[in-house]
């Protein structure tokens, strides 16, 4: 049978009995979008528990990737099946991408080939952007459910901490982790991003390197004077800075140690479920924005949305007016 | 007086070319007089005689030595004939060494197969369908001895490319010569040894990057103390331009590596002058003929600028930027190969004119598969041309002073000094720190492969014409003859590889591993004797590697764009 | 700004980005080719799951699976090709994985065949250029489907 063809209930049945083939398949479903998207998230909903959802992100080149590999292989050291999935930006010229953060994830080959990761414990899947931003804001949330659904946890979204879609998507987990690394201004650029804002651990990577104290110092000063305390705004949580360098593993269980500790203060503060709720309506925003976003753009190049604009191009309504009767007609007041 | 270069022309027309007054002149021929000369005539083939160089200063033998390393350059010794060799089993190529020897090639170049570069053993899983195929497989000592069978490895001088497990390849060979009566401070030749490129461009690493450097250390060390003829370090820039890099990145990247290898050794306590006139380079003669020629030049005057005025060498050999040519294997198509040997010839001259020590030429068949023997002989046959025919031998630097050329040679040299600037600033004052971020944060790899695309987007679209891929494509008869290497030879290194291992002391071997793994750890060790030790036991190529690796661990790229 | 912008087109059915996993089976290191070649699909829109140097069937068999690839790209420069690309072909037909795989690099002109006959699906010869390669890999992915 064309594995196309496959219906969405087989493939979930399967992933769920641990076929990672067919969570491949359903993940490649849900970057689609549409009715299929829309059915996976049906069955998705129903299973999904609470798993600890993590954001990682930091500057191209802040080894946020090595990072996350280190992480997961803590985590599998301790069985423990953690999900990955890394964003990278598609090209915006020609829709293309070159994924590498997998490489970059993998732990050190073993001496034998065949003894390079074969076990289902972890699962690692690279998602582009794909020119949409509205479109990331659907997949990432879905993939998430989907992943805790089959039984994953914690689930680790990698981004490149640059676009305001890439911050929300990780500030809206439970855990937001910004890596940072000397000699970049990196401070100051996360900082400007708006990062300072949604982070709940700051990591400074390649920690051996000269200028590491001068970044914990400019972060503690910021977090001194900006008033900046995270999400946590309030509660006496502030986000702890840790040292690491991934490339060695040095400070990974510092990492996750802090990243745990966060958890359970949600936890105490009862705040995880505040949390949730901030990715609920952000997902329920984001899906709402797309399907208008469609619809704006049928209305658009129909006759009707052809015809407001040449009437804004020849000057006989202003294209603001042009817009007010496109609203109109959305909203079926006309 | 010398022969040949006596002018029939009266000295004010002598003038026009050459400052003949000049004390540089007169320090130039001095030293000139001083060297012995190859019994030729130094004339044209119309038998014009022709001065040793033209132009003016400094000249060739002069800092900064763009025009040459030596006065005299070819009138007393032309270039080396290296032939790149390197199949099958070890006494295949053997085979192919005797048969190079016979045909007056001057040095051996030794090939090694994916696995003995990678420090693998032929029973290796990850070995599988690579043994013997892209060069000689080498398990142990047995292997090398098999190798050298029947050569005086106290008269000829060996180049051995290999980088990732160099320390014990050369251990092995050391072993090899000890055997057969030949003292190690007789051996003479070169290891190419330059992990920096490996990282940047060929990819045959082993360890991380410190841990290797570390070992290379020790090397020039080992070899600064008893191997006086020995050059521990070949600094490669020809797989970085095989890779994609442009010339000036590869002259570039080439030397920054030098200087990093200097700034390692100088900060593990060995002077400057004992280490820097051991250093030889290896450059890529790609097709650009006057590019190239600037590429050359410039290398030797960046090099003796930065030896005498950052590095404090006092000695002049320290300033000399020695190196190898190896035509541009990548610049032969598979369409129509008997075109490359016109290719190979305008390479093969630009190395000549550029100064080279040594060249290897390319085989036109190296596009489809390794060069058969016939294909082997024309590439050497096509220097020997160059040199004994074309006239290139006769005259120091003879494009020196062209505008042309002196422009490219500056202009090279700008290119390269930009890079330089950017490692310093990265490494915070360390060339040698700037080249570990650069490798870490992928700006070597970056670069190179953006180079590479873009020359292959110009000939995707048409605007660079590459004969016979692109256009003048007519006449590919798809009829060649190739060099086959059939799984037999797998199957024999198997057994053999077997019968070693069953054959050895297994105690011997063992206690021998395991002080190779204790001088890993301290590195106030040199590993060389307890690498020396562990070959000569018969301990294998990856036993060794492993033993080493317990402490050292595994690189594996991390920067892909 | 021009019209249609990629944004309108819906992210279901339509103009999805293939998503090609390229590597090197095996000790070999010659990434020249198969780094230019992951930045012509790039071009040509798709999608790079890129592995890079010394994978084993093993790591790419759960490559496609996770990132459910469409293609399997593998360049190969040591004469290793008549091994290691049947051995690729059998892994994934173990993994129940109907991908097709298109083999680089340098490949004398007498194994094509050879190579097409063990499972290989395509080979793509030196020379070839960007769109070439671009539609090679199309064809074999529309064949395998």
């Amino acid at each position: 049978m064309g594995r196309q063809l496959q219906p969405v209930q087989e493939m979930y049945r399967e992933a769920k009995g641990g076929d990672r083939r067919a969570l491949g398949r359903l993940l490649t479903r849900i970057e689609r979008g549409g009715p299929p998207a829309d059915e996976i998230g049906e069955l998705a909903h129903v299973d999904a528990g609470s798993a600890h959802v993590i954001g990682i992100t930091g500057a191209p080149g802040s080894g946020k990737s090595t990072l996350t590999g280190r992480l997961v292989e803590l985590l599998r050291d301790n069985d423990v099946r953690p999900a990955v999935l890394a964003v990278d930006p598609s090209s915006p010229l020609t829709g293309g991408a070159i994924l590498g953060d997998r490489i970059r994830m993998e732990g050190t080959p073993s001496t034998e080939p065949s003894g390079t990761r074969s076990t289902n414990d972890v699962f690692i899947r690279s998602m582009a952007t794909r020119g949409h931003s509205g479109g990331l804001a659907v997949a990432v949330p879905q993939a998430v459910r989907l992943f805790d659904a089959v039984g994953y946890d914690p689930i680790i979204i990698e981004t490149v901490g640059v676009g305001q879609v890439e911050v929300d998507v990780v500030g809206a987990a439970d855990t937001a982790v910004v890596v940072m690394t000397p000699g970049m201004g990196d401070a100051v650029q996360a900082n400007k991003a708006g990062l300072l804002e949604v982070a709940d651990v700051f990591v400074v990577n390649k920690a051996d390197r000269p200028g590491a104290d001068d970044v914990r110092r400019d972060l503690d000063l910021m977090l001194d004077l900006s008033h900046v305390t995270g999400q946590e705004d309030g509660s006496g949580y502030r986000p702890p800075i840790v040292m690491c360098s991934a490339i060695d593993g040095d400070g990974t269980t510092d990492v996750w140690q802090a990243v745990a500790d966060h958890l359970e203060i949600l936890g105490k503060l009862g705040r995880r479920h505040i949390r949730r709720r901030h990715r609920i309506r952000a997902e329920i925003r984001a899906t709402l924005n797309q399907a208008l976003d469609s619809r704006i753009d049928d209305l658009i190049y129909s006759e009707v949305g052809e015809r407001l604009v040449s009437d804004a191009q020849n000057a006989s309504r202003s294209p603001s007016s042009a817009a007010a009767a496109v609203l109109d007609h959305l909203l079926g007041r006309r | 007086m010398v022969v040949g270069i006596e002018p029939e022309h009266s000295d004010k027309d002598d003038e026009r070319y050459t400052a003949t007054e000049s004390p540089e002149y007169q320090a130039f021929r001095e030293a000139y007089e001083a060297s012995p000369l190859r019994d030729v005539p130094f004339e044209t083939m119309s038998g014009v005689p022709v001065e040793p160089v033209y132009g003016d200063g400094p000249y060739p033998g002069q800092y900064p030595y763009t025009r040459g390393v030596y006065s005299s350059m070819y009138r007393s010794r032309l270039w080396t004939m290296r032939m790149f060799a390197g199949f099958g089993t070890a006494e295949d190529t053997n085979a192919r060494f005797h048969d190079i020897l016979r045909n007056g090639g001057g040095g051996l170049s030794t090939a090694f197969d994916m696995p003995t570069l990678m420090g693998r053993d032929s029973d290796s899983p990850w070995s599988v369908g690579e043994v013997g195929r892209a060069g000689v497989a080498v398990d142990s000592l047995a292997d090398m001895e098999d190798l050298y069978a029947g050569i005086d490895l106290g008269s000829v001088s060996t180049s051995m490319t290999i980088n990732g497990p160099a320390a014990i390849v050369f251990a092995m060979y050391i072993a090899v010569a000890e055997k057969n009566g030949v003292p190690r401070d007789k051996l003479a030749g070169t290891i190419q040894n330059d992990i920096f490129k490996e990282y940047q461009a060929q990819k045959e690493y082993i360890y991380p990057p410190r841990p290797s450097v570390r070992i290379i250390t020790d090397m020039v060390r080992f070899a600064a103390a008893e191997m006086p003829k020995w050059h521990p370090i070949s600094i490669s820039g020809y797989h970085i331009r095989e890779a994609g890099s442009t010339a000036a990145q590869e002259l570039a990247f080439t030397l920054a590596n030098g200087f990093a290898y200097v700034e390692a050794a100088m900060a593990a306590g060995v002077d400057v002058d004992v280490f820097a006139p051991r250093l030889s380079f290896f450059f890529n003669s790609h097709i650009d003929f006057f590019e190239e020629i600037g590429k050359f030049r410039a290398a030797r005057r960046i090099w003796a600028r930065w030896m005498k005025e950052r590095y404090g060498a006092k000695n002049e050999r320290s300033m000399l930027c020695r190196f190898h040519t190896q035509t541009a294997g990548v610049s032969l198509t598979a369409q129509q190969p008997e075109i490359n040997i016109a290719r190979v010839a305008i390479q093969a001259l630009a190395g000549a004119l550029g100064g080279t020590q040594s060249l290897h030429t390319d085989s036109y068949d190296e596009a489809l598969a390794l060069p058969t023997e016939k294909a082997a002989r024309i590439a050497l046959r096509t220097q020997q041309i160059v040199a004994h025919e074309s006239g290139a031998a006769n005259v120091a630097d003879p494009l020196g002073g062209a505008p042309y050329v002196e422009w490219m040679t500056d202009e090279m040299e700008r290119q390269a000094e930009a890079v330089f600037a950017h490692l310093d600033q990265i490494g915070d004052g360390s060339i040698l720190e700037g080249v570990y971020a650069g490798i870490e944060n992928g700006y070597f790899v970056g670069d190179i492969a953006e180079s590479a695309y873009r020359f292959e987007r110009e000939v995707n679209a048409g605007r660079r014409i590459i004969v016979g891929v692109n256009d003048f494509t007519d006449g590919d008869d798809g009829e060649q003859d190739l060099l086959r290497i059939g799984s037999d030879v797998e199957d024999y290194q198997l057994k053999r590889l077997e019968n070693v291992k069953s054959q050895r002391d297994g105690d011997a071997v063992a206690s021998a591993l395991a002080a190779v793994t204790a001088a890993a750890s301290d590195s106030s060790v040199n590993m060389m004797e307890p690498i020396l030790d562990a070959v000569r036991a018969y301990a294998t190529l990856e036993e060794v590697v492993a033993a080493m690796e317990t402490v050292f661990g595994t690189y594996v790229e991390k920067a892909i764009v | 700004m021009v019209d249609r912008t990629p944004s309108k087109e819906p992210m279901s059915g339509g103009d999805v980005p293939l998503r090609v996993v390229l590597a090197k089976l095996g000790l070999d290191g010659h990434d020249r080719g198969i780094k230019v070649v992951a930045r012509i699909l790039r071009d040509a829109g798709m999608e790079v799951i890129y592995l890079g140097l010394r994978q084993t069937t093993d790591s790419i068999v759960t490559a496609v699976m996770e990132e459910d690839a469409d293609a399997i790209g593998l360049s190969m420069h040591n004469a290793g090709h008549m091994t290691l690309a049947p051995n690729m072909v059998k892994a994934l037909r173990q993994a129940e994985l109907p991908v097709p795989i298109i083999v680089g690099g340098i490949v004398p002109k007498d194994d094509v065949q050879p190579m097409l006959d063990a499972g290989v699906a395509a080979v793509i010869g030196p020379g070839a250029s960007a769109e070439e390669v671009a539609a090679i890999v199309r064809d074999a992915v529309s064949a395998s489907v």
